[in-house]
């Protein structure tokens, strides 16, 4: 197990070096314009150019760049461990701001996984196990309909509809739970229930075609011949089998949502990593854009990895070596 | 594709129609489109893509024929108020005004347009390279195919959005774009057709992939083989026919998340440039207006939903269709 947890690690640092590499090639032969040149105002001399170039360590090429990048990330630099450089923008630590900003992004995301898992789970179950019913056809046609309106349909007509008409959400921007928890809980409802609702849809299709799955296997003929009720049957049998396949997606799905969800953070204007990395990219402010992919490819591969540890946990029949 | 498919139908018929004696045995292709045809959600779903289809197609027609009003042009003084806020619904313009003072009917008509061009021909470029490499992939196995696996794992694990907002962004600072290889990505239709592509491929990848392995296995392949065939000829002459239905099944299926993705990059501002109705830059545009001017939000909110919902159908009842175990 020890073993295995390594070797999965030394495969989260290289995910991350793949990366950030990927993200250095991308913005360094593509022709995009010199970010000194922007940094330095209007009618730079040349002169100013070069010591921006310096100061930030443009003057070296891309490949040299990268390495110092990797040095700094995995040594720390100025500004303490992990390095990631300083903003093209503000001068300041991007360090401290991806911090600040993965803490607004971090409270979106467990908010949204609280209400998915709490929508798509019982609404799968009930599906697969009310099979051809109304209740059955209704909920899938909310999870076709789920899968269907993106995000940014979705976060601008409920402000439409609760915002604006029904006034009784408060409308886009930041609360912090410790100024106005009470504020903090009804601006995060929409972002929340919005984003939610995609996921919620997938992760009601899963399991509901997973329980059906399971529901017909012979050990489940087995626990209903030996007379369980079938409650028991359902919920100690059947669901512990399909809801593997969940935890795997679950970790995935959170993962990439702490890299930043880009869209919800736009349309309700929220402070995260996802509209700090779309300000960066407008910008060309690539240390920002880097430490956001770092972060976002961190979260990724690290709940890759609790996942494939908790899954022997849940499936007795995976043994790690 | 479609061409593809219908072929294989009329093989298969012509199949059936030569060894028939007696009990009129079916082809999978007749059994896949008898069920298809019960299902009438699919159906609907067929049928309202094709619509979306050919008002794509007419749109200049409507546009200059019935409206008199072209999609770049602008009516600033008679759709805007005195204060700049446009104008809502009306006998001339049935959708209202966009903030520019331009006829957002025609604005969501050549929307359409946009967005089926650029799903479909993106699409069909993820279905080309998933098909070839998810071909190699199951069929030489080994190291070829961890390696190729791993390059799909890896692909899918990436924030989708993130990169492909980095991608466009750095070729879209100058108008000569990036130059990669052979390919010329300009900035506008080109490179957001490049970038959904290139994180699109993996889905059909893993699916081709993962037939290929079984079917590498089946007899006739090494019947194929032993008749001194080349691994070309059986990748792509006795292999892929047997793909042909997954692969319809899984591109109608990415065929609507590639519209979301075109709409997503859009609305960010990086996707086609303003010149180019769409239907996300149309809905960025009223996120700044839709406390004043609900039509802006309503309709092409309403084209995009009732497009990707259209596919979604038709996906899954294709899906169901083929593989009867998964059914509703």
């Amino acid at each position: 197990m020890t073993r295995y947890v390594i070797r999965r690690l030394l495969y989260v640092i290289l995910v991350i070096l793949v990366i950030t590499f990927i993200s250095y090639v991308v913005f360094f032969l593509m022709p995009s314009g010199n970010p000194a040149v922007q940094f330095a105002g209007k009618s730079p001399t040349k002169a100013l150019i070069h010591q921006i170039e310096k100061q930030f360590g443009l003057n070296h090429p891309w490949y040299v760049q990268y390495g110092i990048f990797v040095k700094h990330l995995f040594l720390g630099d100025q500004y303490g461990w992990p390095g990631f450089g300083e903003s093209y923008n503000t001068r300041e630590p991007v360090k401290n701001e991806l911090f600040s900003r993965a803490w607004v992004t971090f409270q979106l995301a467990v908010g949204a996984a609280v209400v998915w898992l709490a929508m798509g789970i019982p609404i799968g179950i009930v599906s697969a196990l009310r099979r051809r019913t109304l209740i059955d056809r209704a909920s899938m046609g909310f999870a076709l309909f789920g899968v269907s309106a993106p995000v940014f349909v979705l976060g601008l007509l409920s402000l439409w509809i609760f915002w604006q008409h029904l006034r009784i959400l408060p409308g886009t921007g930041y609360t912090s739970f410790s100024s106005n928890p009470a504020e903090w809980f009804l601006q995060f409802l929409q972002p929340w229930v919005v984003l939610s609702l995609l996921f919620a849809a997938f992760y009601a299709r899963m399991v509901r075609g997973n329980l059906l799955e399971t529901m017909s296997e012979d050990y489940i003929r087995t626990a209903r011949a030996k007379g369980l009720p079938e409650r028991r049957v359902v919920f100690k049998h059947g669901l512990r089998a399909s809801l593997t396949p969940v935890v795997t997606m679950f970790g995935m799905d959170f993962g990439l949502l702490l890299g930043g969800a880009i869209i919800t953070e736009t349309v309700f204007n929220l402070p995260g990593l996802g509209t700090y990395v779309v300000q960066a990219v407008n910008d060309q402010n690539l240390p920002a854009v880097v430490g956001v992919v770092v972060l976002a490819a961190f979260f990724v591969a690290f709940f890759n990895l609790v996942v494939d540890i908790l899954y022997a946990y849940l499936d007795p029949r995976v043994r790690y070596s | 594709m479609g061409q593809t498919a219908s072929d294989a139908i009329v093989a298969a018929e012509h199949g059936a129609v030569v060894e028939q004696e007696g009990v009129r045995g079916r082809s999978p292709w007749q059994l896949f489109w008898y069920r298809f045809r019960q299902d009438k959600l699919a159906l609907t779903g067929l049928i309202i893509i094709v619509l979306l289809g050919v008002l794509a197609a007419i749109a200049p027609l409507i546009s200059h024929g019935i409206v008199h009003h072209g999609p770049n042009q602008l009516f600033s003084n008679t759709m805007l108020t005195q204060g700049g806020i446009p104008k809502g619904p009306n006998g001339q313009f049935w959708f209202g005004a966009d903030s520019a003072g331009r006829d957002l009917f025609v604005r969501v008509l050549y929307g359409t347009q946009t967005s089926l061009e650029v799903a479909v021909i993106a699409t069909g470029f993820a279905v080309l390279i998933g098909t070839v490499i998810g071909l190699i992939a199951g069929y030489f196995g080994g190291a070829i195919d961890t390696l190729l696996s791993r390059t799909m794992d890896v692909v899918l694990s990436m924030p989708l959005l993130l990169f492909a907002i980095g991608i466009v962004a750095a070729c879209s600072t100058t108008i000569q774009g990036c130059p990669i290889g052979p390919l010329h990505l300009t900035p506008g239709l080109p490179i957001v057709i490049f970038v959904i592509a290139l994180f699109s491929w993996p889905y059909i990848g893993r699916i081709v992939r993962g037939n290929t392995l079984s079917l590498a296995q089946k007899e006739f392949v090494e019947a194929a083989r032993s008749l001194g065939a080349s691994n070309a000829r059986i990748m792509f002459r006795e292999i892929f026919p047997n793909l042909v239905a997954p692969i319809l099944v899984y591109s109608s299926l990415i065929v609507p998340s590639n519209i979301i993705f075109e709409a997503s990059l859009s609305y960010l501002g990086l996707g086609v440039p303003q010149s180019i109705p769409s239907w996300g830059r149309e809905l960025s545009d009223a996120s700044d207006w839709f406390t004043v001017a609900w039509w802006m939000l309503v309709f092409p909110g309403f084209f995009l939903v009732l497009t990707t919902l259209s596919f979604n159908l038709l996906g899954d009842g294709l899906r169901d269709a083929l593989d009867p175990r998964t059914g509703r």
